[in-house]
C-alpha cells in the first residue's frame, strides 16, 4: 500500500532532472527531500504528482500502476514555493475548490474547510480576497486547501522559501505542529527544502537529492551524523562542513600549515592523505589557538560567522554571540578535533565522530 | 524642480487636450450649420455668429428616395460586422493562444514561436497584399459583396491582434496556476475556463477592444469587398463626398461614427481602473 518509486529518470535536455531514484514511501511518514536549488526537487515532487512523465521507470501507489492515472484522478495535494491560489476566488472559496471538483456533499465540505481553517488559523479570514493577504497568510491559504482535501499524497515545495525570517520561523513551528497532530496516519507527506535547518528540525526520513540523484537515504540524524560523502556533508550542513586536505600520521593531523593532535575515534585510521571536515560550529575563538585571519564577519541573529583565511586554508567559523569584527583582524581558533570527520579521496566518509567507521 | 514638472506635465495635457478635442468642437459645430453659413463666413457661435439647423443629422437617417443619405443601415452593417468578427477572433485567439503559451508544437521545423509569428506576420504585411487573394477567395466562394464575407476577412485580421495580445497575457499567468487547477481535480478544459479565463478578464478586455476598433475602423477591405448590397459606415461616409462638400452632414456622420469607440474606450477604462483585475496575478 506503499508509495513506491523504481528507477525514475527524467532527461528532457541534455541533463538529468532524476537519476535512476527509487524509494518506497510509506503512510503516515513525513519525507524530506534536501537539496540546492536545481537538484531536481521539484521535477521530483512533480512527477509524483503527474505533471511530469518520466522518461523511464515505474511508480506505483496503493498497487496500481499510478503512471496511468492522469494528475487529476490521482488525489495528491501541492503547495508550491510561489504562493499560488486562485486570485479570482476569496479565501473560503479557494479552500473549496478540490472539495467541489470532487462533488462531496454540503456538510462534508463545510466541516472540512471550517478544520482547515482552524488548522492553519485562518479563521474570520474566509470572505477576504487573496491578494489582501500577506504572503504568510496566502501561503496558509494554499496549505489550507492542500489539508482540506485529504489527499493520500501531499507534496510541499519549499513551502517557506519565499517567506521572510520571522515568518519563516513561525510557520516552521506550526508546520511542525500540524504534521504532529493534524495529519492522518492515511497519508503520505512529502516536503522540499534546501535548508538544513529545516530538514534537522521535521525530522523526517530525508532523501539527500543532488543532479537529480539520490546521494543519500536515511533519517535526519543519521544523514546529520554520518554524511556518506563530501557532496551530503556539503548540502546537509549550513554554513557548509569545512573541508581540509590533510595528511594523518600516528600522532597528528597535518593541515597545510596547522598541525593538530589526531582524534581518539581515528585510530584505526590508516596513515595517508585525507579531506578532514568539520562544522562550522566546532571552531571556537581561544588565545592558544592557531591565528587566522578574518576575510569577512557577519552577523546573523545571535551568531556571528567569520571567514578565515590561513594560506591558501580557507574556514567558516560560528560562533555563538554577537561579536564585532573587523575585517583582515587576526584571530586564534582551536578545533574541536573530537568532531572531524575523515573522507578519503574519493570524497567518501571512513570515519565520523558519531561511529560510522569504514576506515 | 517638482513644481516645474507639475506645470510641464499640465502644460502638455492641456494642449495635447486641446488638440484632440478642437476638431470635435468644429464637427459639432459644422453638424449644425446650413450651406450658408459655411459657405458665406466663419462662424463660430451658434445662435449669434449662425442659426442652427438639423439638416446635416436630418439627412443621414433619410431614405435616398426623400433626397437623405440613409446611413443607418451600413451603421448596423458596421455594428454586426465588428461585433461578430471581434467575437470569433477572441474565442478562436484565446483558445489558440492558450494552446501557444502552455504546450509546445513540433511539427518540422515549425515551433510554437513560428506559429505566433504567423499570424503577427498577417498584420505586418501591408493589406493591399491580401486584397487580391481575399477578393479572389470571396468571389469564388460566392460571399463578395456580403455581410458574411466581410465577417470572414475581418476574422482573418483580427484574430491575430487576439493571439498576440492573449498569448503576450498567458506566458504571465504562471503555469503553475493551471497545474495546481489539475491537481485540484480538474481535467485540462475544466482548469481553462474554471481558473484561466476567469483571471483573463483583463487580457480579454484589452484584446477585444483592439478587435473593435481595428474592425470598426477598417475601410480598406470595407472597400474593395463590397459593392452595392452591403455597405460598411467608413465607405459610406467617405461616399458622402460629392462634388458639393456636404461639411453639416460630413460632420455629423463622422461624430456618430466615432461615438461607438468613444462609449467603448470610457466602459474599458472603467473597468480596468477598478484594479482588481488589473492586479489580479502577481
Amino acid at each position: 500500500m506503499n508509495l513506491i518509486g523504481e528507477h525514475i529518470t527524467y532527461k528532457p535536455d541534455d541533463q538529468f532532472h532524476l537519476n535512476d531514484v527509487s524509494f518506497n514511501f510509506k503512510k503516515g511518514n513525513l519525507y524530506t527531500i534536501l537539496g540546492r536549488t536545481l537538484s531536481g526537487k521539484t521535477t521530483f515532487l512533480k512527477t509524483i504528482a503527474g505533471l511530469l512523465n518520466p522518461d523511464s521507470g515505474n511508480l506505483s501507489f496503493e498497487e496500481k500502476n499510478f503512471s496511468k492515472i492522469p494528475v487529476w484522478e490521482r488525489n495528491v495535494a501541492m503547495v508550491y514555493q510561489q504562493f499560488i491560489n486562485y486570485p479570482h476566488l476569496n479565501v473560503y472559496e479557494n479552500i473549496i475548490f478540490p472539495l467541489k471538483q470532487r462533488k462531496l456533499s454540503q456538510d462534508k465540505i463545510k466541516t472540512d474547510v471550517e478544520e482547515a481553517l482552524k488548522t492553519v488559523g485562518l479563521i474570520g479570514f474566509e470572505n477576504r480576497k487573496i491578494q489582501e493577504l500577506s504572503g504568510g497568510q496566502q501561503q496558509r491559504v494554499a496549505l489550507a486547501r492542500s489539508l482540506a482535501k485529504k489527499a493520500k499524497i501531499l507534496l510541499l515545495d519549499e513551502p517557506l522559501v519565499n517567506l521572510d525570517y520571522k515568518l519563516r520561523e513561525q510557520l516552521r513551528e506550526e508546520f511542525k505542529r500540524i504534521f504532529s497532530e493534524g495529519m492522518s496516519q492515511d497519508t503520505i507527506l512529502i516536503y522540499s527544502t534546501t535548508d538544513p535547518q529545516e530538514v534537522m528540525e521535521l525530522n523526517g526520513e530525508v532523501i539527500v537529492l543532488d543532479e537529480g540523484k539520490v546521494l543519500q537515504k536515511g533519517p535526519a540524524k543519521e544523514i546529520f551524523e554520518n554524511p556518506l560523502n563530501l557532496k551530503v556533508a556539503e548540502i546537509s550542513n549550513d554554513p557548509p562542513m569545512n573541508i581540509l586536505k590533510g595528511l594523518k600520521n600516528s600522532d597528528n593531523l597535518n593541515f597545510e600549515n596547522i598541525s593538530i593532535k589526531s582524534p581518539k575515534h581515528f585510530k584505526n585510521l590508516e596513515n595517508q592523505n585525507y579531506n578532514f571536515g568539520i562544522r562550522a560550529s566546532e571552531i571556537k575563538l581561544d588565545e592558544n589557538g592557531e591565528e587566522f585571519e578574518i576575510e569577512l564577519a557577519e552577523i546573523s541573529g545571535s551568531e556571528t560567522l567569520l571567514h578565515l583565511k590561513k594560506g591558501n586554508s580557507k574556514l567558516i567559523a560560528l560562533i555563538e554571540e554577537v561579536m564585532n569584527f573587523k575585517i583582515h583582524q587576526k584571530v586564534k581558533i582551536i578545533f574541536n578535533s573530537n568532531k572531524f570527520y575523515a573522507f578519503n579521496q574519493s570524497g567518501e566518509l571512513v570515519s565520523s565522530p558519531y561511529g560510522a567507521n569504514n576506515g | 524642480m517638482e513644481k516645474l514638472y507639475t506645470f510641464l506635465k499640465y502644460t502638455f495635457i492641456t494642449l495635447w487636450t486641446v488638440f484632440i478635442v478642437a476638431p470635435f468642437l468644429w464637427a459639432v459645430s459644422t453638424s449644425f450649420k446650413d450651406f450658408q453659413s459655411v459657405n458665406s463666413k466663419v462662424t463660430y457661435i451658434p445662435w449669434l455668429d449662425f442659426e442652427p439647423t438639423l439638416e446635416g443629422w436630418r439627412v443621414l437617417v433619410k431614405s435616398p428616395a426623400r433626397g437623405g443619405v440613409d446611413i443607418v443601415e451600413p451603421y448596423f452593417n458596421s455594428i454586426f460586422v465588428t461585433c461578430t468578427a471581434s467575437l470569433v477572433s477572441i474565442v478562436l485567439g484565446t483558445l489558440a493562444a492558450y494552446a501557444l503559451s502552455r504546450f509546445t508544437f513540433k511539427a518540422g521545423f515549425v515551433r510554437n514561436n513560428d506559429i505566433t509569428f504567423f499570424f503577427i506576420s498577417q498584420r505586418i504585411m501591408p493589406p493591399i497584399v491580401l486584397s487580391i487573394p481575399f477578393f479572389i477567395f470571396l468571389s469564388t466562394i460566392g460571399l463578395l459583396d456580403s455581410l458574411l464575407g466581410l465577417v470572414v476577412v475581418y476574422i482573418v485580421l483580427l484574430m491575430p491582434i487576439a493571439v498576440w495580445i492573449m498569448v503576450d497575457f498567458f506566458n504571465r499567468v504562471p503555469k503553475e496556476l493551471d497545474e495546481t487547477a489539475l491537481i485540484d481535480g480538474c481535467n485540462p478544459y475544466q482548469a481553462f475556463y474554471k481558473v484561466v479565463l476567469p483571471n483573463s478578464i483583463p487580457g480579454l478586455i484589452v484584446a477585444g477592444m483592439f478587435c473593435i476598433i481595428f474592425g470598426w475602423i477598417d475601410f480598406f477591405f470595407a472597400f474593395i469587398l463590397t459593392f452595392t448590397e452591403v455597405q460598411l459606415l467608413p465607405v459610406k461616409v467617405v461616399a458622402l463626398n460629392s462634388s458639393i462638400t456636404p461639411w453639416w452632414s460630413l460632420s455629423a456622420s463622422a461624430l456618430i461614427s466615432v461615438a461607438p469607440l468613444i462609449i467603448v474606450a470610457f466602459v474599458v477604462e472603467r473597468y480596468l481602473s477598478k484594479g482588481n483585475l488589473s492586479g489580479a496575478l502577481k
